[in-house]
């Protein structure tokens, strides 16, 4: 740690004096060298501002009345003399005189709330290591989380509206539990990238990018030139209307925003006309009975009773569908050698990296109302880190969506981004048997007819399949969905019966993945096919996860020859970038193609009468002899 | 297929339980020690091999079936779900220590009710507590049967756990999925010496349960589950 900053965090409450030092997160270093570093000075202004904020609301609270008697004395002198109110602070300050010293206690107020929030800079600091990033904060309670790098599930850039006009991000690493997500707030935006990229190298198990992260931008000179240069990029970024470091990789899929407020209405207005009707109905039926008794007051009562539902009702639906809107768009997917880089946001800007292999289901999901425009989004089932009370509101549920809204070419390549491993021979699966299935002989195994009622609109489509990549379920006709469950991620498999589905010789099945929108929930499948669903999936996920590396992207090419002699598939070449080419639909897995480690789908699905343990299987690849 | 019963990991298919299917679905009055005879303890985990993700089932410990039930309790009819390979159970204790507690359970009810019937002469409180002890009577006609229906089968990749009659259910968690395994034991289940054994994966819905082990069996379960995990684990 270099020498400590002789400023506070408040310019205006401690004056800078002559910023000869550099930054203590400065320096000829970048922020990844092991050392402990601080956040942007201006951080503890940002989270003391709601305490400043409050305190204001306080104290115009209680001067409302004054602020409000002086200005009746100003119009209307005659009437100022009902404004009588003993014991106000304010005049007893004024009565005796006191307002040299009130003004010295406010200033020295001021001095000591700049010092508590500078105290709070000064503990608080990060650091970033080979292996963990760490935080540690607080004065008397102090608390220190260090996180691995290699269970790192994502990294997001957070920028709320009024951070991003000074230039300032909050970083969060996503780890893998509940509330186990290391957050760094807040960091210049042009640091917050740099510590992205560290983070990330560092995660993918490159131990070269402490090396490189050593030769990072030189520091900026003092305080005020760093706050002038953030102030003027932040602005910049405003006018722009596109924060450009974020967007540097090109993004593969456009959104046109009419689309966007298109998708995003159509789904508004079908409740608003949904409400809208049970209101008219129950109006109407209040205005015949109204007439028919003779009694107009009621009526009207009744007609005021509803406009006074239906008004604010039509109010929260704007608000909702504008928030969903403003929230989706500038919205941009670009594949980064670290990972899909995801940003959306109009005010609040949010920047995701996914690194490779920390998505464990993948959804497609079309309503009826798109139906006509050829609308898809897709969703998909991640680590969040987030406690149980942040997984509840709107933001968080963001997080797992990739595409908002998009064409068919669209979904496609945002499928060849997140699920870089899915092979060639899976798409047939995916579009015409999947999405837009039933098709006559396609794999899928489905409801039998004498178990129409348990999906009584969609039971032809209701089903699974397996691939030597996932698990492939498709479900619903009005609400079409197709999930992807990677092999390599799965969790678990179980299958139900209960009476009813005994008689009939059918079974329910549910595939487990991590806490998500998507859920992996069968019934009325063949008992047959519960069984093998049952029988192939967790063993081919065992497979699966044995060919998986995409946890340690980076490191994968020299591991691979000690930690799988067997010649199991790897799942990416070796160079950071397995992501270069998505241009052109699916372009999936460079050369290698996995070797003959298991069977082809059509094996899966096990003669009814075999005994599944013994069912004939592919030998797996040669041994080493 | 060799039959050797030396070099099980190394066969080329990767399974055991054919050649043991036989003798196992003749139901032995004693077959604590036949169950497991032919099987080399702990072979396949101590066997270096056993670093490669296909190498057979991991033998179960013999602790495992010792003081357990040995006769499945399964629908009879053909369409219900069924698995091949071998089943192991719980302990018959676990059935006795749960008749404790729900004994305890019901005097407590009826002590809760006299109480409040003789000191406040409120009547109407027989009709929850009745609707309670009927829930926990007809819970405790059921267990024994429910108890012999619990099982869980250690496979090739993952533990296969079953349970129910009427509804049925089996959960499969491969065993490089497992995040932690948590044994637990209560004041009463301590006493009967038996735990239950939970295995944790990153899936909330998984949520596999097994009560009434026997403290051996389950002590042995744990580090079997955890042995095989170790050299099948992955990122997440």
């Amino acid at each position: 740690m270099s020498t400590p900053a002789p400023w506070g965090p408040d310019p205006a409450g401690s004056p800078v004096e002559t910023p000869a030092v550099v930054l203590p997160e400065g320096g000829s270093s970048s922020l990844a060298d092991g050392e402990w570093h601080r956040m942007h000075p201006l951080t503890p202004l940002f989270k003391g501002g709601l305490v400043l904020i409050i305190v204001a609301g306080i104290v115009i609270s209680n001067m409302r009345e004054r602020l409000i008697g002086w200005f009746v004395s100003l119009f209307a002198p005659d009437e100022a003399k009902y404004m009588d109110y003993g014991g106000d602070p304010v005049d007893w300050v004024l009565d005796n005189n006191l307002i040299l010293i009130v003004l010295l206690g406010v200033l020295a107020l001021a001095v000591v709330l700049v010092l508590v929030f500078w105290m709070f800079w000064r503990f608080h600091q990060f650091r970033i290591t080979g292996d963990h990033v760490e935080v540690r904060k607080g004065i008397v309670f102090r608390s220190h989380r260090r996180a691995p790098l290699d269970r790192v599930q994502g990294v997001n850039l957070t920028r709320p509206f009024p951070a991003r006009v000074i230039g300032l991000a909050k970083l969060e690493v996503v780890g893998a539990g509940n509330d186990a997500n290391v957050e760094l707030e807040y960091l210049a935006t042009a640091r917050a990238e740099s510590i992205r990229a560290d983070i990330l190298r560092l995660a993918s198990g490159a131990r070269a990018a402490r090396e490189h992260a050593r030769t990072g931008a030189p520091a900026p000179a003092g305080v005020t030139a760093q706050l002038v240069g953030s102030m003027n990029a932040g602005v910049n970024g405003l006018i722009q209307g596109v924060d450009l470091a974020d967007v540097a990789p090109e993004s593969v899929v456009k959104i046109p925003t009419g689309r966007l407020v298109g998708a995003h209405l159509v789904h508004s207005l079908l409740w608003l006309v949904f409400f809208g009707a049970i209101i008219a109905v129950s109006m109407i039926g209040i205005l015949i009975g109204a007439v028919r008794d003779g009694e107009a007051e009621i009526g009207l009562i009744g007609l005021g009773a509803g406009f006074a539902i239906g008004i604010p009702m039509v109010l929260a639906f704007v608000a909702v569908t504008w928030s969903q809107i403003s929230k989706s768009l500038r919205y941009s997917i670009a594949p980064t050698p670290d990972g899909v880089r995801i940003t959306y946001g109009l005010l609040t800007t949010v920047t995701e990296t996914l690194p490779p292999g920390r998505i464990f289901a993948v959804e497609v999901t079309q309503s009826l109302l798109w139906r006509p425009f050829g609308w898809w989004a897709i969703k998909i089932n991640r680590m969040s880190g987030k406690s149980a009370a942040q997984q509840q509101n709107g933001n968080a549920q963001q997080f797992n969506i990739v595409l908002p809204v998009g064409k068919r070419a669209d979904v496609e390549r945002v499928l060849a981004l997140i699920l870089p491993d899915a092979p060639q021979s899976d798409i047939p699966l995916v579009w015409e048997h999947g999405i837009l299935g039933p098709v006559e002989g396609d794999p899928y195994k489905t409801i039998p007819a004498r178990a129409w009622w348990h999906r009584p609109l969609s039971w032809k489509r209701h089903g699974y399949t397996v691939t030597e990549f996932g698990v492939l379920l498709r479900r619903g006709v009005l609400w079409r969905k197709l999930a992807v469950f990677p092999l390599a991620r799965l969790q678990g498999v179980s299958v139900s019966q209960g009476p009813l589905d005994r008689l009939q010789g059918v079974s329910g099945g549910q595939v487990h993945s991590v806490t998500g929108p998507i859920s992996g929930t069968l019934s009325g499948l063949e008992r047959d096919d519960a069984i093998a669903l049952l029988d192939g999936v967790s063993r081919a996920a065992a497979a699966a996860a044995a060919r998986d590396h995409s946890h340690r992207w980076g490191s994968h090419g020299s591991a691979s020859g000690t930690a799988d002699a067997g010649g199991a598939a790897s799942s990416g070449p070796a160079e950071p970038a397995p992501y270069s080419a998505p241009a052109g639909g699916y372009t999936p897995m460079p050369p290698s193609a996995p070797p003959a480690s298991y069977a082809p789908p059509a094996s899966y699905a096990p003669p009814a009468d075999a005994q599944f343990p013994v069912a004939p299987r592919v030998p797996p690849a040669p041994r080493p002899e | 297929m060799t039959e050797s019963p030396t070099t099980p990991p190394r066969d080329p298919h990767g399974f055991e339980q054919p050649t043991r299917a036989p003798e196992f679905s003749t139901p032995v009055p004693e077959p604590v020690e036949g169950r497991t005879a032919p099987v080399p303890p702990a072979a396949p985990v101590a066997d270096p091999s056993a670093a490669e993700p296909v190498g057979g089932a991991p033998a179960a410990p013999p602790v495992l079936d010792q003081g357990t039930y040995q006769q499945l309790r399964t629908p009879r009819s053909p369409a219900a779900l069924a698995l091949d390979g071998t089943w192991h159970q719980i302990s018959p204790r676990y059935v006795v220590s749960e008749y404790v507690q729900n004994a305890i359970l019901i005097a407590l009810i009826v002590v809760a009710a006299l109480v409040i019937h003789l000191a406040f002469e409120q009547v109407w409180v027989w009709i929850p507590a009745g609707l309670m002890l009927v829930v926990t009577l007809i819970t405790l006609i059921i267990l024994p049967r429910q108890a012999r229906a619990m099982g869980y089968m250690l496979r090739e990749d993952d533990v296969v756990f079953r349970r129910g009659i009427l509804w049925q259910r089996m959960v499969a968690v491969p065993y490089g999925r497992m995040q932690l395994v948590d044994i637990t034991q209560g004041p009463l289940d301590r006493a009967f010496g038996i735990s239950q054994l939970k295995m944790v994966t990153a899936a909330a819905t998984t949520g596999v349960q097994i009560p009434g082990l026997t403290q051996d069996g389950a002590e042995a379960l744990r580090d079997t589950l955890i042995q095989v995990a170790e050299t099948r684990r992955t990122g997440l």
